[in-house]
């Protein structure tokens, strides 16, 4: 790790005034810290978000969850709101990584950060949540636009997450065994604004998957999807899954996902 | 042979918890990096990023410069300073009877590098962070070279990894009968034939490697603390081969170390670089790997291809094994690399079976990748794939059920000499086999198999009936075969004059339990309470000449040195008392604890002996020396052989690839147990390493670059719990019958006996040949589909 300021605001205005070029905001930490200590990732300045009130914690918004940008993962996986209204996200939560970044990582953090293999797009995508920033406000739709990038502006900072609730949905994912991170995940939900499939870990940043979507409008079951191939092109490959691998699994994956959304 | 059920209350043979277990689990182990000097400075390296290049130039000025550094160090300083290169410990001759071809392996690099993370310079700073800091300043320019990464094409490269390796082959070695299998073949019934790969792997020691080395002015002396398995092997090599220090000058401590593997037997170029410079900066340095380094620079274990058939005649009897390998040796020879793919590989290739005729050749060659050497089972794992593999494929080809066709060829009777030059001494094979067919309920497979096709699972068996050669060695035979060093092990038996004793061992523990099991040998022997005796082992200022931790031999030679110098002490004790109770020599009897004149009431508890023997006011001192002080120096005169049969039962998601091991089960002969918890310990973990290589790990490097593409835990993928069953283990017990405690050796048995097991599995449930590993859920997806 390399040397750096370090700063605690305690408001979202304090906190975007305190960035400037080169200065990171620090979430969780579970991947700037990690990449930091590997020498891989610097920053002259880390703006710690911890001491943010307002930041943390679920609410019911009328037919939406409202998750703030701060909320850890496992008290998104542990919390009562988020398994009554959408029990598929807390299932999510409660399967990213292992304890440890359970307890520190943020559901803000990581969609800032846009792995390519996270779970939390897939549940963003999925779901259609809008993203709510210091200034405006971004649908999921909108706000992956390649590999570690989001439509975020420099010094933007998320503050929270609004997931529409859903009729039914679920999430499952192949794991990249050594990492753990989804090998691929695919996240299907339907609702009042329709089916909607959501891919991660496959490409660069997490997609949909609207053929398949079309296809559940009509029936949502796994055997309706059955016919419907995922193009390789474009797929990740790398040691622990070929392209052409990835992609089968997509399909695999949105059917067991179909099928356990109608469990519900 | 000493009787391990003799003495009621005997703690011989209980599963006493571990004692060193309370300061690892409190956190008051004391490990290497635990260790701070007066003075202390801190060393990084350099490595090189690039698999083969030349080094145009190093400029270490504006490094020199940085804040905090006391010193940097490049090969030009060790090659002024006629520093030599590290030695391999073993001479191999190819089968044209030339030596094997051994390029220097200089600690720091001499005008190129051979492989991502060779060292290249060792930067020596006030504080850690200085040093790291500064060796990013050490410009080095580099001239990239074309590099050798394919194991299989090493040998038909256009570029050479070293000069003087023509062809990069390090040996060209055969071994057996080559015209006895011809001719078996020639008559044959039928061939099997298989090709496969024994995969690379990084064995990633919970605690990395690290040394911190002192040069003392006062008396020119050095003190090395090191993370290593051998220590006085250490101190031997580093000083008669590379530094030409005198040994009596230097001392090597191995603390506490969080495991090996194998991976801490050898002499690496860190502490070799950390020893000389302490005396140029006159400070100690210290250098614990990051885990980074320990998976570019610690030595990898196997990466052979091999081709291998079997004659058979037409009721599955083996009538001749052919193997060819060639073996990955890595950028230089590691300390026993040579001997891992050679002599300890090849003569355990008849297995646990009467095959008449076997013949082998290796070829071992040079790669830009990281040396490769010894490895939880150091080429009998290998061994034991090869076998293992070929017998379930010989069975299957000719129909025979894959347990029959090994009871077929069961050596039965011992001892047993095979073709491949190992002389088996004791053995139970049919008992072990029929233990884990009963454990696995083998009977009620094919409805378990039904049941999991109804799921739509693809379900498999595989069996593995592995035998392994333990104890390394006998030093004669080892010598005859070219190891350079003694292979004896020495121990100390020290009591003190209230009866409580220390035990000096050349054996190191570095998770294996000997502070437990060793006090239970000597305590049951002397009739003590175990808390009563204290093991000391690691340190050459401490221990007798000792050769340290590797080939399960720890308790069968090491244990052995031990019982020795007891038996030494009691003969001397009964010496003693035979004076004290007014008694001839040879009517004392030594038992439980006490000296008594056969046949009377008359008896004189150890304590007292002892202390006779320290305040001898009323001492026979015409016939004895005082004190109670006895060592000694065992050499086995055969290995152990270890052996055994495991069965593994496999479930595979046919749409995913995915692969459930659903059953392991365990039955293992490692003859006498002395404390039956730890073996079960030492089963567990190798077996989680062996399904891991099986399975999941697999070190790759790009074919193009030689860069390291699985360098962090991100994308190697060790075992994790969640990734096993629960392992079903037992032990069926045939004594060893040359070593007095009767005791074969457990530490690799599983590492040997599994990955076989899971293969055999998995190409029962897909119903094809091969599955490679480690049996990734692609690779297991394509197969399972058709896939190409």
């Amino acid at each position: 790790m390399y040397g750096f300021e370090y700063q605690r605001p305690s408001s979202v205005a304090d906190a975007v005034r305190a960035t400037g070029a080169d200065a990171r905001y620090l979430a969780g930490g579970q991947s700037l810290v990690q990449s930091m200590k590997l020498r891989l990732a610097s920053a002259s300045t880390l703006v710690d978000l911890a001491s943010i009130s307002g930041l943390r914690g679920v609410s019911r918004e009328g037919s939406a969850l409202k998750i703030g940008a701060m909320t850890r993962h496992s008290e998104v996986a542990r919390s009562p709101e988020v398994r009554a209204a959408i029990p598929a996200l807390a299932e999510l939560a409660a399967g990213i990584g292992d304890p440890m970044v359970r307890n520190q990582g943020t559901i803000g953090g990581s969609l800032a950060n846009a792995d390519p293999a996270a779970d939390y797009p897939a549940a963003a995508l999925g779901l259609g949540a809008s993203i709510e920033t210091d200034r405006r406000t971004i649908a999921a739709d909108d706000f992956f636009v390649d590999l570690f990038t989001t439509a975020l502006e420099p010094g933007e900072l998320i503050v929270a997450v609004r997931f529409p609730l859903v009729k039914r949905a679920a999430y499952v994912k192949l794991r990249q065994p050594a990492s753990r991170f989804a090998l691929v995940g695919v996240f299907v939900s339907q609702g009042d604004q329709g089916v909607r499939v959501a891919v991660t870990g496959a490409r660069s940043h997490a997609f949909r998957v609207r053929e398949m979507e079309q296809a559940l409008e009509r029936d949502f079951s796994p055997k309706a999807i059955e016919g419907v191939k995922v193009d390789p092109t474009g797929c990740n490959s790398d040691l622990h899954g070929s392209a052409e691998y990835r992609a089968a699994m997509i399909g695999v994956l949105a059917g067991r996902a179909v099928a356990k959304a109608r469990e519900q | 042979m000493t009787d391990l059920s003799n003495a009621p209350g005997s703690p011989i043979g209980q599963a006493l918890k571990r004692r060193e277990d309370r300061r690892f689990l409190t956190g008051t182990g004391q490990y290497t990096d635990d260790v701070v000097l007066h003075g202390q400075t801190y060393g990084v390296f350099v490595r090189s990023p690039h698999a083969h290049a030349r080094i145009v130039s190093i400029d270490t000025a504006q490094a020199k410069a940085a804040a905090g550094v006391v010193d940097v160090i490049t090969g030009a300083d060790l090659a002024e300073a006629k520093v030599g290169g590290l030695p391999c410990g073993w001479l191999i001759h190819s089968k044209d009877g030339s030596p094997m071809k051994e390029p220097p392996h200089p600690v720091l690099a001499q005008g190129k590098v051979r492989y991502v993370g060779d060292t290249v310079a060792l930067v020596v700073a006030e504080t850690l962070l200085q040093a790291k800091d500064a060796a990013e300043l050490v410009e080095v320019d580099y001239d990239v070279l074309p590099a050798v990464v394919d194991t299989a094409g090493a040998a038909s490269a256009q570029t050479l990894v070293h000069d003087d390796a023509p062809n990069n082959v390090c040996y060209d070695w055969s071994h057996g009968d080559q015209a006895a299998v011809d001719a078996a073949f020639a008559k044959a019934a039928h061939v099997t034939r298989l090709e496969f790969v024994n995969n690379r792997l990084i064995p990633n020691a919970m605690e990395p490697r690290a040394a911190n080395a002192m040069y003392t002015k006062h008396d020119d002396s050095y003190t090395l603390y090191v993370a290593n398995q051998n220590p006085h092997v250490e101190r031997l090599l580093m000083c008669a081969f590379v530094l030409g220090l005198p040994e009596s000058k230097v001392r090597v401590i191995a603390p506490d170390v969080g495991g090996g593997f194998g991976s801490k037997i050898f002499l690496y170029p860190e502490e070799t670089a950390l020893v000389w410079a302490s005396r140029r900066v006159g400070r100690p340095i210290k250098w614990t790997a990051e885990r980074s380094e320990s998976f570019l620079a610690d030595a990898h274990g196997r990466d052979h291809v091999t081709t291998a058939e079997m004659a058979l005649d037409a009721d599955g009897h083996f009538l001749a094994l052919r193997v060819n390998t060639v073996a990955n040796l890595g950028a230089y020879l590691s300390t026993f690399a040579s001997a891992v793919p050679t002599i300890l590989y090849g003569t355990l290739l008849a297995g646990q079976y009467r095959t008449p005729a076997i013949h082998v050749e290796v070829k071992g060659v040079f790669t830009n990748t990281a040396p490769i050497d010894a490895y939880r089972g150091a080429g009998r794992p290998e061994a034991s794939y090869v076998i293992e593999r070929m017998a379930e494929q010989c069975a299957r080809e000719l129909d025979i059920d894959p347990a029959e066709i090994r009871r077929r060829n069961f050596i039965q009777e011992f001892p047993y000499a095979t073709p491949v030059g190992l002389t088996y001494d004791s053995g139970g094979y049919v008992a072990s086999l029929d233990r884990a067919q009963q454990l696995a309920d083998v009977a009620a497979f094919p409805a378990r198999k039904e049941e999991a096709a109804r799921r739509g699972m693809l379900r498999g068996l595989g069996y593995s009936c592995y035998i392994e050669a333990c104890g390394i060695a006998p030093s004669s035979i080892a010598g005859a075969l070219g190891a350079r060093a003694g292979l004896f092990e020495a121990g100390e038996v020290r009591v003190h004059p209230t009866g409580t004793v220390t035990v000096f061992t050349g054996a190191h523990s570095h998770g294996q339990g000997h502070e437990t099991t060793f006090a239970q040998v000597v305590a049951g022997k002397l009739g003590l309470p175990v808390e009563n005796v204290e093991i000391v082992h690691g340190d050459t200022g401490r221990i007798p000449f000792g050769m340290g931790t590797y080939g399960s031999r720890s308790l069968a030679v090491g244990g052995t040195a031990i019982v020795m110098a007891v038996d030494k002490i009691i003969a001397k004790g009964k010496k003693i008392a035979a004076h004290l109770l007014e008694a001839s020599d040879s009517d004392i009897e030594f038992e439980n604890g006490e000296f008594r004149v056969a046949g009377t009431d008359r008896k004189l508890p150890f304590a007292q002996v002892s202390l006779a023997a320290y305040v001898p006011h009323n001492y026979p001192h015409d016939k004895l020396e005082p004190g109670l002080n006895e060592n000694a120096f065992y050499d086995p005169s055969n290995f152990t052989y270890p052996a055994g049969t495991h069965i593994c039962e496999v479930e595979i998601d046919p749409q995913t690839g995915q692969t459930r091991i659903v059953q392991f089960v365990a039955v293992d002969d490692f003859g006498n147990i002395v404390n039956p918890m730890i073996v079960e310990g030492q089963v567990h973990g190798g077996v989680a390493q062996g399904l891991g290589q099986a399975m999941l790990e697999g070190c790759r490097y790009d074919p193009e670059s030689g860069q390291l593409l699985t360098g962090s835990m991100m994308d190697y993928t060790l075992p994790r719990a969640d990734d096993l069953p629960r392992f079903v283990v037992d032990t069926t017990v045939t004594p060893c019958t040359h070593n007095p405690l009767g005791v074969k050796g457990c530490g690799e048995a599983g590492a040997i006996g599994s990955p076989s097991a899971f293969i055999n599995a998995m190409t029962d449930a897909l119903g094809v040949r091969d599955v490679p590993m480690p049996a990734t859920a692609e690779r297991v997806w394509r197969l399972a589909n058709g896939i190409a």
